[in-house]
């Protein structure tokens, strides 16, 4: 589904990626995890063509991100993303943020986007709270109504950026919750998280990223068991320690 | 110096026809309102366009929209009246310039509300570039992630978010408008400065005369700074503060 | 196209110059004195003294709402009632865009202050430095250095702004390509020799405030 293979990246002189590789198959969840600033997330904003890299190619459903003949938001309507911060549009209701590109990518009519945009929210548990601003939500029901408007796309895969990094602790909860029923009907799905909990109930495998090289892909248990390398050793340690 | 007081002089007829002094007031607020109403809607309409470009990624549009605002904001309001007035219709095809500058009705209006109009639109152009900066990143990616297209994401996403930002500057803006069209008295529109020297040469009671336009460009100042308020409480959004970061 | 004639400007620079360095002069000195007033303004306004700073927030308000041209005829028209004898149109823009920038470089200033954490007036009384002496050795300086390039940005505008002293024909950069044009008949050339000059200086100087800026922000 997913072939990233050689990618490299430079802001200016810094290098962000190094020769990364690595691909996601069908129904598979990857967590991708490592330090701040080891360019996780720009490695999958490189998935969708959000960031431009100069080396390597990735390929998602045999289209080429990188080729400038390819049709970028032809391609991203198909591969849905999460943000850290939700990035609802706040000054759209939640059920015209569900709507919004349903009727403008995708051509589909009013009543016809209304009526996923509904079911959707139903199934995220926010049907009640259609008619209110982003504003007016928590920021778990926010993520919760951003992970509904990836999946009114009827995307082929997800992408999430740090979904709950920037929620407080009480409403981690809730939007997991939403994730691992996704990752168990068999969504693609690319997550960067540091919810080792997370990746080990659902991930397949998870990619360890350090000074935007990937340093370790192994599947779940056997990273969290035997972990490779150093870096991914004191990683783990400080990060479950905490 | 003393100073003989007339109050009664507005309802005087001018020296030189039948007109009182209170017509030549109302002509003038007259065409205050039109040169300013006009240049404000090309303001917007430029300025919105040109402030956009100047945040896209084409590094070609940015260096035009930056040399657009750079234009118009280091030449002085008047001496850009007199380039429009007397330099532009010289720069024309020849049918053209004899025809803007023999038969084109309202010459004076048109150029004042396309010159004022250009001028403001510079610096509604900065203030829109600087509301679409300070939104965050992730609202254009989180847009372009959908499939829209970078224009349908400025359209749908960025500019009702950054225009919303930027009413309160744009409000002084506008109110800049009125005070500035008050330099089209230079190449002959009869607007209330027009009129207010006109009259205080005519009537030789120049306080009367200037208090009542000062008034009049107050009203003008307050009805546009209240008109604005209302569409900022119109498209205010629920739940809405400004994010940072 | 029109038939451009630009040998006029030749003969014409010695008066562009003289009208050049009235234009200087005029910014010049309306920019110390608007700051020397404006400051003294500012402090007033943010004054406890209640009629004092209500007086000079008056001013200021009124200054920002009335059209500059109609402020230069107003003093123009009023100063000689106050002097008792009529004033050159010279005298009376000096005056007028001094009294005019002050309320301008006012609301810098003030903004300028209350840039300053308040942490720095506790700080400074905590030393046991005077309401006065806190006010000139602590704040003041840090609000300067804060507002140098908006300053310089307002100072660029009212170079340009002088230009409107045509309104009581004193005889500035402006009004002499005016002159040369009617006397050599060549109006539109004079025009674009005078909008040419001032791009060049208002471009060069915003550059360089820029330039300024950016080494502001590094400082900070």
């Amino acid at each position: 589904m997913i072939e990233i293979r050689n990618v490299s990246k430079w802001y200016g002189p810094t290098q962000v990626l190094a020769d990364a590789s690595t691909h996601v198959a069908k129904g598979e969840v990857v967590v991708v995890c490592g330090p701040s600033g080891s360019g996780k997330s720009t490695l999958i904003k490189c998935v969708n063509g959000l960031e431009p890299f100069q080396q390597g190619t990735i390929t998602v459903d045999g289209i080429s991100v990188g080729d400038p003949k390819t049709d970028l938001p032809r391609l991203r309507a198909r591969v849905g993303m999460v943000f850290q911060h939700f990035e609802l549009f706040p000054h759209m209701s939640v059920e015209r943020n569900l709507a919004l590109a349903q009727i403008k990518v995708l051509g589909r009519s009013k009543e016809e986007a209304a009526a996923r945009g509904v079911a959707l929210l139903d199934r995220v548990g926010l049907r009640a709270h259609a008619h209110k601003f982003p504003g007016q939500l928590s920021g778990g029901q926010q993520q919760r109504v951003a992970i509904a408007r990836a999946l009114a796309m009827d995307p082929i895969c997800l992408l999430f950026d740090e979904p709950t990094s920037a929620l407080d602790p009480e409403m981690i909860g809730e939007v997991l919750d939403v994730m691992v029923e996704l990752a168990q009907e068999g969504m693609t799905m690319v997550c960067v998280t540091h919810e080792m909990g997370f990746a080990r109930k659902v991930a397949k495998r998870v990619v360890f990223m350090d000074h935007g090289e990937i340093v370790e892909d192994a599947p779940a248990a056997r990273f969290f068991d035997t972990p490779a390398s150093e870096r991914a050793k004191t990683f783990l340690a400080r990060i479950l320690h905490h | 110096m003393n100073y003989h007081w007339n109050w009664g002089i507005f309802l005087e007829q001018v020296k030189s026809g039948d007109e009182t002094y209170v017509d030549w007031l109302v002509t003038g607020l007259g065409w205050t309102l039109a040169v300013s109403l006009t240049a404000w809607i090309i303001a917007l309409s430029i300025g919105i366009a040109v402030g956009a470009l100047r945040t896209t990624p084409s590094r070609l549009l940015v260096l035009l929209a930056n040399a657009w605002v750079e234009l118009f904001r280091n030449i002085p309001l008047l001496v850009q009246m007199f380039l429009w007035f007397f330099v532009v219709p010289e720069f024309l095809p020849r049918d053209w310039s004899l025809w803007v500058k023999q038969d084109m009705p309202a010459k004076e209006f048109v150029t004042a509300a396309l010159c004022l109009g250009f001028f403001t639109s510079s610096r509604v152009a900065e203030q829109v570039r600087a509301g679409v900066g300070s939104l965050p990143r992730g609202q254009r990616d989180a847009a372009l992630a959908l499939g829209l297209t970078l224009p349908q994401a400025y359209r749908q996403v960025i500019l009702p978010q950054a225009l919303r930002i930027v009413i309160p500057p744009l409000t002084s803006e506008f109110m800049n408008v009125f005070k500035n069209s008050s330099v089209a008295f230079a190449i002959g529109v009869l607007e209330l400065t027009f009129q207010a020297r006109q009259m205080q040469e005519d009537s030789e009671q120049g306080i009367e005369t200037y208090l009542a336009v000062t008034l009049l460009y107050f009203i003008c100042a307050f009805t546009a700074n209240r008109g604005m308020a209302l569409i900022e409480a119109r498209t205010r959004v629920p739940g809405l503060i400004a994010r940072t970061g | 196209m029109g038939e451009f004639d630009f040998s006029v400007w030749q003969p014409s620079l010695p008066f562009i110059r003289d009208g050049l360095l009235f234009t200087l002069r005029l910014t010049l000195v309306a920019m110390s004195g608007g700051i020397v007033i404006g400051t003294l303004l500012a402090l007033a306004r943010l004054s406890p003294i209640a009629p004092l700073s209500r007086i000079a927030g008056a001013y200021v308000d009124l200054m920002r709402s009335i059209p500059l041209v109609l402020v230069i005829l107003w003093f123009f028209l009023v100063i000689p009632f106050i002097t008792g004898s009529p004033v050159g149109a010279e005298t009376s823009a000096v005056i007028t865009f001094t009294a005019f920038e002050a309320a301008f470089y006012c609301e810098i200033m003030r903004s300028g202050i209350q840039s300053v954490p308040r942490g720095q007036v506790d700080a400074a009384q905590a030393l046991g430095l005077g309401q006065a002496q806190t006010m000139v050795h602590v704040i003041l300086p840090q609000a300067v250095r804060n507002m140098i390039p908006v300053l310089l940005t307002q100072t660029i505008v009212l170079f340009q702004d002088t230009s409107l002293v045509y309104a009581i024909g004193a005889k500035d950069m402006l009004k002499a390509a005016d002159v040369v044009g009617k006397n050599y008949n060549r109006p539109v050339e004079m025009i674009m020799l005078s909008a040419l000059i001032y791009f060049a200086i208002c471009f060069s100087l915003s550059l360089a405030v820029k330039q300024l800026q950016k080494r502001v922000a590094i400082i900070r």
